[in-house]
């Protein structure tokens, strides 16, 4: 970690990349070059030395016995708690419960507040720019219960309708989820001004972060959000790790989600009492060894600052949108100006995106293609599938040249 | 891999052979990849356990559209049981190129719907 807190005035990607060692391999023969940061980053070696070190050091269950080690390990991912709260500007660690992923955080809501708090005809509002996983936990309360479900529209250039969204908070709306960083289009929504208009209607607010946190600074009290959702595994943590943020009334209010060991009081042949936050929403042996590590992933990314991270990702992100912008074969989605995260969704007039990641793949560059998990505003936006690079910290500009020139390669096949 | 080396797939995918569908056909089977969106429909026309006729339509990248083509070009006059007895290696070395791992499932998707086209025909 000294080396990332040396880091944390001068920016320097090149030093940044000797803490990942996958980025010291080669894919065909030629050096990885990893833009597929949107759907997993890499880990640097904090992360992985946290995990090697808990299983060669300190494993045990947590919150049992009175064993050493048990103590150590529950301290540790206690800490990962707090390390987490800290990152987003929670002030009570209790309101962070792991999860497996942003995923997963979004269900916890659907189920433990959903399914007990909404009614027939009660509103749900979402946006066409959400991932598969902050529609389709929605669509199962719908079926359920019978809520509707509505969606805001997103123009060419983007952007959230936000005049259509005022219009679809109405008094039965009692939740807007809403995505903060777009995993297509890399469009960063106005979350705090979305928020204020919902709690206006009454309605309760969650931000699916887990396209933000990893690459801006976030605080769920500025924003003022109910809930949020985050990734671990998208800001280097170990993949099976992320967490929802919940204000600690509303979760107290909650029932649980899942149900049996260490999420209870007291349990007699009758009934049971669920235990204290966030462990009532925690049950069964939690993926601690994973925590602990996203705990040094925090670590590594508070220690650059999240501020350094964003800037230095708009540049790449401002070579990648120029770079791509010189040749009017490339069509780029939603990038109408705005704000941003470091993704950007094309296609290459007359070749299959799947054939320019095949093309990619062959020069050692990892991009992702297909629909993004995000079926619904690509077939709004009129293409089913695309070509989708994403950035994070340790990629470079050179990084980008390259990918554009196989770009161009596979034009010159397949075009 | 170098450009040339797509020649033979690119010519497929360019100009697809057996495009279309059959009237009345004996078999018929349709797949996608739900990952990557690729979908391949067949038609068969049988006669005597023997493939008379064959028709491919569907939509995707080149890899899956081109060898869907190649395919569908070599199954006329085989029988049923040489279909199915078809090996993957027998479909990837058919395409004049290596193909990389990743890209599996799009060489193969043509071949998979042959076989269960006919498999579903077997079955009835």
């Amino acid at each position: 970690m000294e080396r990332a807190a040396q880091n944390k005035t001068v920016f320097d990607p090149l030093k940044l990349r000797e803490d990942f060692p996958i980025l010291r391999r080669r894919v065909h023969g030629k050096p990885l070059v990893y833009l597929d940061n949107a759907a997993t980053t890499q880990k640097p070696n904090a992360v992985i030395d946290a995990l090697k070190n808990y299983y060669e050091t300190h494993n045990a269950n947590i919150h049992r016995g009175v064993h050493t080690l048990s103590y150590e390990s529950t301290l540790m991912y206690e800490e990962a708690h707090e390390k987490a709260a800290r990152l987003i500007g929670a002030p009570d660690w209790r309101s962070i419960v792991f999860t497996r992923n942003a995923t997963e955080s979004i269900n916890l809501v659907a189920y433990a507040w959903g399914l007990r708090n909404l009614k027939k005809n009660d509103e749900v509002l979402i946006t066409l720019m959400e991932h598969h996983s902050n529609i389709v936990p929605w669509q199962m309360l719908r079926d359920r219960i019978g809520i509707r479900l509505n969606y805001v529209r997103v123009g060419r250039g983007g952007e959230l309708d936000l005049d259509g969204l005022r219009g679809l908070i109405t008094e039965r709306t009692r939740l807007v989820s809403v995505v903060h960083a777009s995993n297509v289009l890399g469009t960063i929504n106005p979350v705090k001004l979305i928020a204020d208009a919902a709690h206006k209607a009454g309605a309760l607010v969650l931000v699916d972060a887990a396209q933000s946190v990893p690459h801006l600074p976030v605080d769920v009290i500025d924003i003022g959000c109910d809930f949020l959702a985050a990734s671990g595994h998208k800001m280097m943590g170990p993949t099976g790790t992320g967490f929802l943020y919940g204000k600690p009334e509303l979760l107290e209010s909650m029932d649980p989600f899942l149900y049996g060991g260490d999420m209870i009081e007291k349990v007699t042949m009758e009934r049971s009492t669920w235990n204290e936050l966030p462990w009532k929403f925690e049950a069964g042996t939690p993926d601690i060894g994973g925590a602990i590590a996203l705990g040094a992933a925090v670590d590594y990314i508070t220690a650059l600052g999240p501020e350094n991270v964003a800037a230095y990702e708009d540049e790449l992100l401002g070579h990648a949108l120029g770079r791509l912008s010189e040749h009017e074969w490339i069509k780029i989605y939603g990038h109408g100006g705005g704000e941003r995260v470091g993704v950007i969704s094309f296609n290459v007039e007359g070749v299959h995106p799947h054939d320019v990641a095949g093309v990619l793949d062959e020069e050692g560059i990892a991009v992702r293609s297909g629909h993004h998990c995000a079926q619904p505003l690509m077939a709004d936006l009129g293409m089913d599938y695309a070509v989708r690079m994403s950035f994070y910290l340790y990629n470079t500009k050179e990084e980008i040249d390259l990918a554009v020139e196989a770009i161009k390669k596979a034009k010159r096949i397949f075009g | 891999m170098e450009p040339d080396q797509y020649e033979y797939i690119l010519d497929h995918y360019k100009n697809p052979r057996n495009y279309g569908k059959i009237e009345g056909a004996d078999a018929t089977y349709e797949e996608g990849i739900p990952s990557c969106g690729d979908v391949v429909r067949i038609d068969v026309k049988l006669n005597d356990g023997v493939i008379e006729d064959v028709k491919y339509s569907g939509t995707g990248c080149a890899i899956s559209q081109a060898s869907v083509s190649i395919l569908t070009d070599s199954v006329k006059g085989k029988s049923v049981r040489d279909i199915l007895s078809m090996k993957d290696e027998d479909m990837l070395s058919a395409l004049g190129k290596p193909i990389s791992p990743v890209r599996f499932k799009c060489a193969l998707l043509g071949v998979k719907v042959l076989k269960k086209a006919l498999l579903a025909k077997t079955a009835s």
